[in-house]
């Protein structure tokens, strides 16, 4: 397995896609560099799969340039894919083929391939390699699509939305197996809409919001050069009127909803310390305190004004 | 081609794991073979020759049009060829593989039929199994060409079932393969000779009946390869791995030129050969079984009438 060591693995510049009247790429920039997790973070029709499908030879831009290892994927589409493993949003095979089957078909087809018994124990299919693909759960067919984006140990791997529909504990199996690429130095793309994914996983994280890249960094970059500061979210026995909050120490906003009060402050501890005096100074109670550190949807939510799920 | 040719295994692997597809495979053209040779030809035995002929059109017919022409479509709507997509496979790769598949499994349906007909109704083997193999694979090709061509042009199954019916019942009940041509009016048979599945029927029938050999069939031959030809480009050219992706009018208008090789044959045979090959085959076919030492006499063109008191013997 060789990786770019002098230059991106994939090139992306002033990137656009129309689907009739709906544009859905406005000249999307960025880079991806070897061996790292790079994710496209955004909400539903922000771009994401255009974009990732774009790279896959899927689909071609409408203006733009796309360099994916070194080659133009509407150019040499063949040898792109020898060289590329992918995962789509959704992978359907037929309902009579078995696991086994499916792995040795699609290895057949490259040049080079991985060793089948290895995959199975990889992604957790060794038992369930005899079953057919229409008897396997939610979570099997989703590592069975991930076992088939490794078929031809390849140097980039591009995942779209790897998780998307899983529970908790799958989604974490996922991750593990996605921590594990970057480990054994595969360049890896991976599209979702989940904060909690991208700021796990990500080396860094391009925003994408109505098809354009809003920003562009590390997780802990782009929440630390956000505004939005440590959120404090509490209740208290009184009512108090949210402009008093604003005026304590740290404190940079302050919204109320449903009876509870929630602040943004930098830094949380003067702000949290000012909060308890003026509460005692007004004889309220504090009930309830919730700390939570700034998240990329903070980020998000600063940028657009609206939150990804939305 | 190692690609199409694992395809094709797999597609023949899922066949047969596939209850449904059994049945229409292999169980479904042994009761056309039932019919036909039990109630039709009833025990004449140049008649069994003829009528399996038929039921051997049909068969390849249907796996072309119900078999092929369903299947990409089927598997285009549900999304499963954009996983094959990702592979450095082309559309070639997939179209061959579907010819392929439908070949292999074509053979031995048609083995099948053989042996059925042979052991149920004794039809003689008066015929080179050579000679049937080879029209047996210029037909599939022929068909599996029309039907990967529809399979292509069609946005939809709805779209797919809409053409494959108006197809199909126009050549069931227009070529001779439900109701011999002889039967029909002239300018029936007239417009029978632009059609696709008379020239395999009729073929079928010569070499049985009349122990043709496919040096006497070339031009039908010829026809059939050079329409399956122009049908497998077609459908290489118009193939499409997503439902999203729509085909234009113009493309589709194109595709119908598949069939200008029987136009030139239906010109040809119209206006040169004529239609008495055919009535050949069937004023022999409907001649009653000869008894020992018998020879046969020449046809007296009664053959609505011959064809009735053949079957009352």
């Amino acid at each position: 397995m060789s990786n770019h060591n002098n230059g991106a693995v994939v090139r992306v510049e002033g990137l656009s896609k129309r689907y009739g009247d709906i544009e859905a790429l406005r000249g999307i920039t960025f880079q991806i560099l070897p061996g790292e997790v790079f994710g496209l973070l955004g909400p539903n029709g922000a771009g994401k799969t255009t974009t990732i499908e774009i790279l896959e030879g899927l689909r071609q831009p409408d203006s733009g340039s796309v360099t994916v290892c070194g080659m133009a994927p509407a150019q040499e589409p063949a040898a792109l894919k020898e060289r590329i493993g992918a995962q789509l949003q959704a992978t359907v095979l037929p309902d009579k083929i078995r696991v086994e089957e499916a792995l040795e078909l699609f290895a057949s087809f490259y040049q080079h391939s991985a060793s089948i018994e290895m995959l199975l124990e990889r992604f957790g299919l060794a038992e369930k390699r005899r079953s057919f693909f229409e008897k396997l759960s939610g979570g099997q067919k989703q590592r069975l699509a991930l076992a088939l984006a490794l078929v031809n140990d390849p140097e980039l791997v591009l995942l779209d939305e790897p998780t998307v529909g899983l529970d908790a504990q799958l989604r974490r199996d996922i991750y593990a197996l996605i921590e594990q690429f970057r480990a054994e130095g595969r360049t890896t793309l991976l599209t979702t809409h989940y904060i909690e994914e991208a700021e796990r996983l990500c080396d860094r994280v391009a925003i994408l919001d109505r098809g354009r890249v809003i920003t562009l960094g590390t997780p802990r970059d782009l929440v630390e050069s956000s505004g939005h500061g440590t959120r404090l979210e509490v209740r208290l026995a009184k009512p108090v009127l949210p402009s008093r909050l604003m005026q304590l120490d740290a404190v940079m906003d302050c919204r109320e909803a449903e009876g509870r009060y929630f602040l943004h402050a930098q830094p949380p501890a003067p702000a949290v310390a000012a909060l308890v005096r003026f509460l005692e100074a007004e004889g309220n109670a504090l009930l309830d305190l919730h700390i939570a550190q700034p998240t990329l949807e903070d980020v998000f939510v600063e940028m657009t004004g609206r939150r990804i799920g939305d | 081609m190692m690609a199409s040719i694992r395809i094709a295994l797999m597609s023949i692997r899922l066949v047969m794991r596939t209850k449904a597809a059994l049945f229409f495979t292999f169980l479904f053209p042994l009761l056309f073979l039932f019919v036909y040779l039990g109630f039709f030809a009833r025990g004449n035995p140049d008649a069994d020759l003829y009528y399996f002929g038929a039921v051997v059109t049909l068969t390849i017919m249907g796996s072309g049009f119900w078999g092929l022409g369903m299947q990409s479509v089927m598997q285009r709507e549900r999304g499963s060829l954009r996983r094959y997509r990702l592979a450095p496979i082309g559309p070639g790769s997939m179209v061959l593989s579907s010819l392929l598949a439908n070949y292999l499994l074509g053979l031995p349906t048609i083995a099948l039929l053989v042996v059925c007909a042979m052991g149920f109704f004794h039809m003689p083997l008066r015929f080179s199994l050579l000679t049937l193999l080879v029209l047996v694979t210029a037909g599939t090709f022929a068909f599996a060409g029309f039907g990967l061509t529809i399979s292509s042009i069609a946005n939809t199954m709805q779209e797919a079932q809409v053409y494959n019916n108006v197809i199909w019942f126009g050549l069931l009940f227009l070529s001779g393969v439900t109701v011999p041509l002889p039967m029909l009016p002239q300018w029936i048979q007239r417009f029978a000779a632009f059609l696709p599945a008379t020239y395999l029927v009729t073929s079928f029938q010569a070499i049985m009946v009349k122990r043709e050999s496919l040096f006497d069939l070339g031009a039908e031959l010829l026809a059939l390869l050079v329409s399956g030809t122009f049908g497998l480009l077609f459908a290489w050219k118009l193939f499409r791995w997503e439902k999203e992706e729509r085909i234009s009018r113009r493309a589709k208008l194109l595709s119908v030129t598949f069939i200008i090789p029987f136009l030139v044959m239906g010109t040809w045979m119209n206006a040169h050969r004529g239609l008495g090959a055919w009535e050949e085959t069937f004023s022999l076919m409907s001649r009653p079984p000869l008894a020992a030492g018998q020879h046969a006499a020449p046809a007296d063109g009664n053959l609505l009438e011959d064809f009735e008191n053949s079957q009352e013997t």
